[in-house]
């Protein structure tokens, strides 16, 4: 899957505020289709922000993660043009990145 | 394919993981043009954590301990969910030294819905959106100086999360 993330991080003073949205099912895998098939579980499993080399937030999703996850968290030492990773792994080892610009 | 035939034949993960920044750089992976940074590895995720049913075994499967209640835990939730399926959750600490937090759904099928790790330079704080099968407590844990502080807050849910 390519181009599921979107991210938004800005700087003030010296924190930045990071909130990204990642397109993503996230099926539970308790929940049936019109036939009552089950839909297997289809949840992202690792969210990874990077920053200067060093992971800046993780977080470990489990299947109650709601559609389309969005999150939002802060950390210090970023500033303006800054590059900040984004990477995503789910239980399938479908995976997706993105490199955003700290503004 | 292997620019140091001395080297082991290493996954490419791991290759990515160990992150030299110039040897990546003449490794010719396409897909990366960003060296130093690695991507997320589902090794991180702590599978048995996901799949027990009480607050005490998840917390025990993540971090080998129990929480105590502390009021240096703010959870935001409202009141009432009226769309069971995306509930926004936030929680937030003043304790120092914070370097993870845990949300638990206690009446969810599997009580852990999410967890995050902290590492020094990053605020303990997060806000995510969470699926809540029915009316239950929510549990935000907070790890600060390799101890466990909760906070509790019923959320009533109107229509369950878990497409029902």
């Amino acid at each position: 899957m390519a181009g599921t993330i979107r991210v938004r991080a800005t700087t003030s003073g010296d924190t930045t505020e990071v909130q990204s949205l990642i397109r993503h099912p996230m099926d539970s895998g308790f929940v049936k289709d019109s036939k009552g098939q089950t839909i297997p579980a289809h949840h992202i499993e690792v969210v990874q922000f990077e920053h200067g080399g060093k992971t800046v937030f993780t977080a470990l999703w489990g299947p109650a993660v709601s559609k389309d996850p969005y999150l939002k968290f802060s950390f210090k030492g970023g500033k303006a043009g800054d590059d900040l990773k984004v990477s995503w792994v789910d239980n399938k080892g479908t995976s997706d990145s993105l490199m955003a610009k700290i503004q | 394919m292997n620019e140091f035939p001395d080297a082991p034949m290493v996954a490419r993960r791991t290759i990515l993981k160990g992150a030299v920044a110039g040897s990546l750089a003449g490794l010719g992976l396409g897909a990366f043009p960003w060296p130093a940074f690695a991507d997320a590895d589902a090794k991180e995720w702590p599978a048995d954590a996901f799949k027990v049913k009480s607050e005490a075994d998840a917390l025990k499967a993540l971090y080998g301990k129990s929480a105590e209640a502390s009021d240096k835990v703010s959870l935001d939730a409202p009141e009432i969910a009226e769309n069971g399926a995306v509930v926004p959750i936030a929680v937030a600490s003043t304790l120092p030294g914070v370097t993870g937090i845990a949300i638990l759904v206690l009446e969810n099928p599997n009580v852990l819905a999410a967890a995050y790790k902290i590492p020094a330079g990053t605020e303990a704080s997060v806000s995510n959106r969470l699926k809540m099968a029915k009316t239950s407590k929510v549990v935000a844990v907070v790890e600060s100086g390799g101890k466990l502080y909760s906070a509790t807050k019923e959320v009533k849910v109107t229509v369950g999360g878990c497409g029902g």
